[in-house]
């Protein structure tokens, strides 16, 4: 009899990401360096090998309260009519380690195709005796795909941000 | 609809306030426009009076804003950007930034100049300044150049193009403001 931890294939049933230990975040190049902000109320599930998840952007933290309020505001996230972002795979693919899942990625109302691509662990007992199952995801995107095109001219004439953003996903996923 | 317009200028005579004097004669049915003229009472922005309340016509430019689904700038251009007033008062108005009133607030801008441009520089920059302060700028461009050919003695536009350019602004603004109306 094999062991769950030495499992190679997309794990079947119905797995919800477990909130506390599950992050949402994103990465954007600005001026000499990045910036980062999170999305801590977030929902996911694998269930029958697709991946679905939704980002509440009331929810987006920022260490400066001003910064986190533009990023709300209708030149960015638009909180106000678009609350959530959300992403639907199509299907998710294993090799090894490594997992890819392409699907729908949906941002200020506008649908992209994207791929996200990271690793799996598990599925493992955890310490409650619970199944657990690890997802680190990341994708990049053109934050100007979805309506999001501010910038502030450097010296140089480049923008202060970049317009490649690096979404991040790094889920606990619990069995049902 | 109730809808804010404000004329960046304070001169008596001024080209953008005949074009709010328009712009208001064009409201359609179902908008209704307040204009807002207390410009020149705004003190100038120090951050050692930004305390609440603030001064007494900040705070009744802030409840203007708050009171109304949207607001309507003309405004003139003086050295490529935004007349010294209405930038001060726009940066009282959007303290404190992250709940100011002009937060998710439906705007247009639209401007006059005397020369052949139409203040299109101080537009952009009127629009970048509204953004930064969180509100939903509408794309809505409308330069009126050469201003004193545009209105007559009686400071009544004239310009039936310009007069049909203002109808389309205030009807991308309505639809801005309004999702359902952009839908139907």
């Amino acid at each position: 009899m094999s062991s769950t931890a030495e499992q190679t294939g997309v794990p079947t049933g119905t797995w919800n990401a477990d909130p506390v230990h599950s992050t949402v975040s994103f990465e954007v190049p600005y001026a000499a360096n990045t910036f980062a902000a999170t999305v801590p109320d977030i929902e996911a599930t694998l269930a029958d090998g697709k991946l679905t998840g939704v980002g509440r952007i009331a929810s987006l933290k920022m260490k400066d309260e001003n910064m986190q309020a533009h990023l709300q505001s209708p030149e960015f996230f638009d909180l106000e009519r678009h609350p959530e972002v959300r992403f639907e795979s199509s299907k998710l693919e294993r090799d090894g380690d490594t997992v890819k899942a392409a699907g729908e990625l949906t941002i200020k109302g506008i649908t992209k195709p994207v791929t996200l691509a990271g690793t799996i662990s598990g599925p493992l007992v955890d310490h409650f005796g619970a199944n657990r199952v690890g997802l680190k995801l990341e994708t990049v995107v053109d934050r100007t795909d979805f309506d999001m095109n501010w910038n502030m001219p450097l010296p140089s004439g480049e923008g202060a941000l970049s317009n490649d953003v690096t979404l991040k996903a790094d889920l606990t996923l619990v069995g049902q | 609809m109730k809808i804010l317009a404000i004329s960046g200028s304070l001169r008596h005579g001024s080209y953008n306030t005949l074009l709010v004097r328009a712009l208001v004669e064009e409201a359609p049915e179902g908008v209704e426009f307040e204009v807002w003229d207390d410009l020149k009472s705004i003190p100038a922005y120090d951050q050692d009076d930004d305390v609440v309340p603030g001064p007494e016509s900040v705070e009744a430019l802030r409840d203007a804003v708050r009171d109304v689904d949207a607001v309507f700038f003309a405004t003139p251009e003086y050295n490529s950007s935004v007349p010294g007033a209405l930038k001060n008062a726009l940066d009282w108005a959007s303290r404190p930034l992250a709940t100011n009133a002009f937060r998710n607030k439906p705007v247009a801008v639209i401007g006059a100049s005397a020369g052949m441009f139409g203040a299109v520089w101080a537009q952009a920059e009127l629009r970048k300044v509204l953004g930064a302060m969180g509100a939903r700028v509408a794309d809505v461009e409308l330069a009126v150049g050469h201003a004193m050919e545009k209105f007559d003695e009686d400071g009544h536009l004239v310009d039936e193009g310009i007069r049909d350019g203002l109808r389309e602004a205030i009807g991308v603004l309505m639809r801005t403001a309004s999702p359902e109306l952009a839908a139907a």
